[in-house]
């Protein structure tokens, strides 16, 4: 066990590697940086101070070694864009945000996929089980920022009910939530439906039946303390996903995020910002599919022995 | 160990999940309907079916609704948008993007997901380890921020676009190909065709290539449908095909702005999308089905 939590540890330090050299690659190979960043009509001095400003003028590994050594200490520079801020600080003062906006989402996603999930199971093949698999079947095929546009037409602008966009109080936070837990309603609600069903079939939901405990009693506490356990290792995938899919939601929302200051930065080739976004991003990411991988191998022997 | 654990941790991605509950047997026309008249010819044969210029609009006809509305014209049965451009010509025109770009993504993946495939699964060994190593890492990236800082760097374009995914989806290919050359190495007509002096890369294109096929279609039709839904969220986010060429998701964008004033800028090209992707995963679950039962865990 220890051995193989070693190897994913291993493994996701060095994915998260990659992630960087990528990053970083693509911001030296493609030409000089400083052309996005300087006015056009600047001369070679100007050229020249940038470079020496921002280290360009060293050669390409003395470049990567700063940049793993400041990286490592979780400094990716001053951001070009928003001046007076450090890339870092800006992803840290956003993240509250995006968490919030993927906490609610996942909260979401689990409330609404619980129950559809134990019902599609219970009544298989009844039109309550063909509801959830259209569900189902939605949910992946959903472009989620259209989604989010259409609630925010319905709720926002016909029934004006909710605010189209911002932060801010939860009537803010309800849109963008579910546009972004959406997908997830039909994978947990997927997940939920056929563990049940295995659980519904095993031996001891007889014994329980026999014992006379009433159907709610037997569906809802027994089957589905069993059930739970394999949609809830996915719950920290899921986490990882939804932070990656707050890229496009935020923008659809106006949400003041980790994920719009990412688009933002990439429109303005603030690259110091973009790279400190998918470091920390990436590291989320992997932290999560970590977590699941443990999870797993300590809920599952057959894993970790394989 | 790697190996095992690229296998036995079930991953949480588009394909995993578009299986439906139920194997459905029955033949999709519907979808396959639906696919022909929304995606492949409306791409083929845009410049015939649109009834205006895609990119041009008329300033006179701004912001007009679809037809079966107050205001609406058949001259724009879909409406217009901001500079008069009409929504059905668009949308047609739209196809042609997501036609070019989810073949020409899937080709590219599926040549190079293939090859290393086959190669990892035949040789085995130390190879196999480095490119199981580098699958495990790519499904690990996150897809769409790694995209847009291609996008950021090496600026939109259709090229953009194909490297990014190709780039990014190899990995799924080369896993499924590596798992099912594994076994089929050891069947006897591939010692067979080693006695008879067949060469490696003989062996790998024509002997276990042509073994692979099913299941390599049934992941390419799910992957169709994960290239039109990524291609449209960057064209979405402005990373994708550079205005002002008619897409999708760009689309939905200019729509996002008006949603108060004009909800069909963003209503049309949304269900285009959510249509294509529909029919793309019902007909990948039956072609799963037919081709081979035992495929249902791609």
């Amino acid at each position: 066990m220890q051995r193989y939590i070693m190897i994913r540890i291993l493994q996701a330090l060095l994915a998260l590697w990659v992630t960087s050299l990528i990053v970083f690659s693509l911001a030296r190979i493609t030409g000089n940086p400083m052309d996005a960043m300087l006015p056009m009509e600047a001369d070679a001095e100007e050229y020249a101070r940038m470079e020496k400003h921002w280290g360009l003028d060293k050669p390409l590994h003395t470049q990567y070694l700063v940049f793993i050594k400041n990286a490592v200490r979780g400094d990716f520079g001053k951001s070009w864009k928003w001046q007076g801020y450090t890339a870092m600080g800006l992803v840290l003062e956003r993240l509250p945000a995006t968490l919030e906006l993927g906490g609610a989402a996942l909260a979401i996603s689990v409330v609404l996929a619980l129950p559809i999930g134990v019902l599609s199971a219970v009544m298989k093949d009844t039109p309550i089980d063909s509801v959830g698999k259209i569900i189902a079947l939605l949910g992946q095929s959903l472009p989620s920022f259209w989604l989010g546009i259409v609630l925010m037409w319905i709720f926002a602008v016909m029934l004006g009910w909710l605010p189209t966009s911002g932060r801010g109080g939860l009537e803010r936070l309800i849109l963008p939530a579910i546009s972004l837990g959406w997908f997830q309603v039909a994978v947990i609600m997927r997940l939920v439906r056929s563990s049940m069903l295995d659980v519904l079939d095993s031996e001891f939901v007889k014994l329980t039946r026999i014992k006379g405990l009433s159907e709610w009693k037997v569906v809802w506490k027994h089957c589905l303390r069993n059930a739970a356990l394999v949609p809830l290792t996915y719950f920290a995938i899921n986490a990882g996903v939804l932070i990656t899919g707050s890229v496009v939601i935020e923008s659809v929302f106006a949400w003041p995020g980790t994920g719009l200051l990412a688009v933002d930065a990439v429109r303005a080739r603030d690259f110091q910002v973009v790279q400190a976004v998918v470091i920390v991003f990436s590291a989320v990411f992997l932290c999560a599919n970590l977590v699941v991988d443990i999870l797993y191998a300590y809920l599952d022997p057959r894993i970790r022995y394989q | 160990m790697a190996q095992a654990t690229s296998q036995s941790v079930p991953s949480i991605t588009p394909e995993s999940t578009t299986r439906l509950m139920t194997p459905s047997r029955r033949f999709p026309g519907l979808p396959l309907f639906i696919l022909v008249f929304l995606l492949v010819l409306p791409g083929i044969f845009a410049p015939f079916l649109a009834p205006h210029d895609p990119i041009r609009g008329s300033l006179r006809a701004r912001l007009k609704p679809p037809a079966w509305v107050q205001g609406g014209s058949l001259t724009h049965p879909l409406g217009t948008d901001k500079v008069g451009r009409d929504i059905l010509s668009r949308i047609i025109y739209g196809a042609r993007i997501s036609l070019a770009v989810s073949l020409v993504a899937i080709v590219v993946s599926g040549v190079i997901g293939i090859t290393l495939g086959l190669i990892a699964g035949y040789f085995g060994g130390k190879l196999d380890a480095l490119i199981m190593r580098l699958v495990d890492i790519s499904l690990g990236l996150p897809v769409i921020l790694l995209a847009l800082v291609f996008v950021a760097v090496i600026g939109p374009s259709f090229g953009t676009v194909i490297i990014v995914t190709a780039v990014l989806l190899w990995a799924r290919y080369a896993r499924q190909v590596r798992g099912e050359t594994l076994s089929i190495r050891e069947r006897d007509f591939i010692a067979r065709a080693r006695v008879a002096g067949a060469s490696h890369f003989r062996i790998m294109f024509r002997y276990i290539f042509p073994n692979v096929i099913n299941s390599l279609t049934v992941l390419a039709t799910l992957q169709i449908g994960a290239i039109i839904l990524l291609e449209s969220a960057l064209s979405f986010l402005g990373a994708g095909i550079p205005r002002p060429t008619p897409t999708w998701g760009a689309m939905i964008a200019d729509g996002r702005e008006l949603i108060v004033v004009a909800w069909w800028i963003a209503m049309f090209p949304g269900l285009a999308i959510m249509l294509t992707v529909l029919s793309l995963n019902l007909l990948g679950d039956w072609l799963r089905d037919y081709l081979d039962p035992k495929l249902r865990n791609v």
